[in-house]
């Protein structure tokens, strides 16, 4: 029985818009094991964004529990979320949101710069490493304009590595990218989830959903679905299955 | 550690904005060079004033005979014989502060060596006048007590008065000169002091013995001055009072009476002419340090902007685990290493401007070490100051609402 990494219990969250209160979460109640890869499905307005804001400990719930890697989110204060966030979340985001003139290496290292008890050659070393492991060992020193999209998110992969984190947070990591480029990513991702790490993918392009085990899908603040995918498509075969490009 | 990435976080953004951070720079550097400057300006001209001043003795202090009320009639000063002999020996024999006295009389008349003439002054003095004076010789030696006593027709002579009445190089000592037709004896050469702050030539005279000068030349009996020095110059105003005092009591003035003499150090001439250039100096430093002040303005202008454009940024480093301290740490050392930095720039500018000036414009300067710390700290404190709101600002943004700016 693998561990619980994510537990939410009547989960939830609500908005004052002037009179108004939005309901975004209505109590939703899931876990996640170390090692799923789950799919976080819905169109706009299901809730999903606000969701994400509260696994990544940026925003915290109105009422329920949320408990990562054992330790309950609620009350905690601005700073105790930020060092949870830099302790146990590796984020990314749709818009790769790298450092600008900044070279990879060093938009890798970032989280470990607010973390005092990495020293600078660890973090180097674990920069380099968490670079090699997506596939830019040969970029470190490339800046953002020097690469691609699809190398960009590599980067910033690369980046929600390098602390080790306990879940990586995807959001809509592969929206701004075209087909070919989206199922790299993907398998990338499925590679790394076979090594063991955990990933919450926010998305709401369903055949995404197929490259994961398990899809949660949202509608108006509360679960619809939450079930087990058990015809897990590969990433890598249906890139080979693409029309090849012309050079 | 945490500080030392901080510090390496904020000097990369520096550097990545290059002309930014320099045009952002220009007013503080602008600012410190101009204060740097000004005081140095007004530094200089202070101690150009007091190292004239001191030239001329700055423990001296002068007797003259003051405006008599008692005839009914005010009378020149220059003209009132009240001050005598018996004064200056009264004042010799009584007072505890004074180093040096002598008694001087004045007259000015035409130098004649030959067919070289030149018109001077002739002051008639004891040998304590170089000593109050501070003039040494450049040739020949002082006239002696004993010739003031027989009042010898022996004189000294300043360097002007050699270069007009022996123009074709002689030696003066040993020469008879005539001075209005009295024949003396020059005995030495004044050491050359050239002109002091007020143009007047102090290499323009004539010096004999003060009773020669009253029987042969002027024919009187009284006193011009009094001149004295002061052990120390700390000494000079109570030294002021206490010759005063004993003035009071030998011209036997009541309590009601003004005095009928004026005393006076040049403490008082120092503080009359420092404080108009002190006044400038001020006037300097505050119009300097308005542009100071403008300079952290730019800055927290410069931050504001930077905060709003690396919105995004702010967001993502929170995200990552950025606290609101480190963001606030880090925008607040931006602009702390933009003012220091705009600091020693700006004082290696404001110290060039003012060898600059000192070269070229001949102005006398000079750099006091606490304008440079004055600025720097001030530097310092601005880029604190103008930082802390902005960085504040990027502080308080919630990370939400800066990963979504656009």
């Amino acid at each position: 029985m693998s561990k619980k990494i994510i537990k939410i219990e009547a989960l939830k969250r609500e908005f004052t818009m002037g009179t108004e209160t939005v309901h975004a979460l209505r109590g939703i109640s899931f876990d996640i094991k170390e090692g799923e890869f789950v799919t976080i499905m819905g169109s706009s307005g299901s809730g999903k964004s606000t969701l994400l804001n509260i696994l990544g400990c940026l925003d915290q719930p109105t009422a329920g529990n949320y408990e990562i890697d054992g330790v309950k989110v609620k009350n905690l204060s601005r700073n105790e979320l930020a060092t949870i966030r830099n302790e146990k979340i590796g984020f990314i985001f749709q818009s790769y949101n790298l450092l600008v003139r900044t070279s990879a290496i060093e938009n890798v290292e970032l989280p470990l710069l607010y973390n005092s008890s990495v020293s600078t050659e660890e973090r180097r070393e674990r920069a380099i490493k968490a670079l090699e492991m997506v596939g830019l060992g040969e970029r470190l020193h490339h800046t953002p304009s020097q690469l691609s999209g699809g190398q960009q998110q590599r980067v910033a992969i690369a980046r929600s590595l390098v602390n080790n984190p306990v879940m990586i947070l995807a959001d809509e990591a592969t929206g701004n990218l075209d087909t070919r480029t989206s199922y790299e990513i993907m398998s990338l991702f499925q590679e790394l989830n076979k090594k063991g790490i955990t990933i919450t993918f926010v998305t709401h392009e369903p055949d995404i959903a197929t490259f994961s085990n398990r899809t949660i899908v949202l509608k108006d603040g509360g679960i619809m679905q939450d079930y087990n995918n058990h015809d897990i498509q590969s990433a890598a075969e249906e890139l080979a299955k693409l029309p090849k490009q012309d050079d | 550690m945490r500080l030392l990435n901080l510090f390496k976080i904020a000097f990369k953004a520096i550097v990545l904005n290059k002309t930014r951070t320099l045009l952002t720079m220009l007013g503080i550097i602008i600012g410190v060079a101009s204060v740097i400057a000004m005081l140095a300006i007004g530094e200089g001209s202070k101690e150009s004033i007091r190292s004239t001043i001191s030239s001329m003795g700055s423990n001296m202090i002068t007797i003259k005979a003051g405006s008599d009320t008692r005839g009914g009639v005010r009378q020149e000063a220059s003209i009132m014989e009240s001050l005598t002999l018996d004064d200056y020996e009264a004042i010799k024999e009584q007072a505890t502060l004074l180093s040096y006295s002598t008694p001087m009389v004045n007259g000015s008349g035409q130098v004649i060596n030959g067919s070289n003439n030149w018109p001077s002054t002739i002051y008639g003095v004891n040998p304590d006048y170089l000593n109050i004076k501070v003039v040494d010789l450049q040739s020949g030696s002082m006239f002696t007590d004993a010739e003031v006593k027989s009042a010898s027709k022996v004189a000294l002579i300043g360097q002007t008065v050699v270069d007009n009445i022996f123009p074709d190089g002689q030696e003066p000592v040993g020469q008879m000169i005539r001075f209005n037709n009295i024949p003396f004896k020059v005995i030495g050469v004044l050491e050359e002091k050239g002109e002091n702050t007020f143009g007047q030539d102090q290499d323009d005279v004539v010096i004999a013995p003060y009773t020669t000068v009253q029987k042969r030349i002027l024919a009187i009996d009284h006193l011009n001055q009094v001149m004295a020095s002061a052990i120390s110059e700390e000494d000079a105003p109570q030294a002021v009072i206490e010759v005063s005092e004993i003035l009071r009591t030998q011209h036997k003035l009541t309590a009601t009476e003004e005095d009928d003499f004026h005393v006076r150090s040049m403490e008082e001439l120092i503080s009359t002419f420092s404080s108009t250039s002190e006044m400038l100096t001020i006037l300097l430093v505050a119009v300097a340090g308005i542009s100071l002040l403008i300079g952290g303005i730019g800055i927290m202008n410069i931050m504001y902007v930077s905060v709003k454009e690396r919105t995004k940024e702010i967001g993502l480093r929170m995200a990552v685990g950025g606290k609101g301290s480190d963001i606030l740490m880090q925008f607040l050392i931006e602009a702390i290493l933009i003012s220091i930095t705009g600091g020693v720039l700006g004082v290696i500018l404001g110290l060039g401007a003012t060898v600059f000036i000192e070269k070229f414009l001949h102005w006398p300067t000079s750099v006091a070490l606490y304008s440079i710390i004055i600025s720097f700290v001030v530097c310092a404190v601005t880029g604190i100051f103008f930082g802390w709101y902005p960085a504040r600002k990027a502080s308080s943004l919630d990370p939400i609402t800066a990963l979504r700016y656009e």
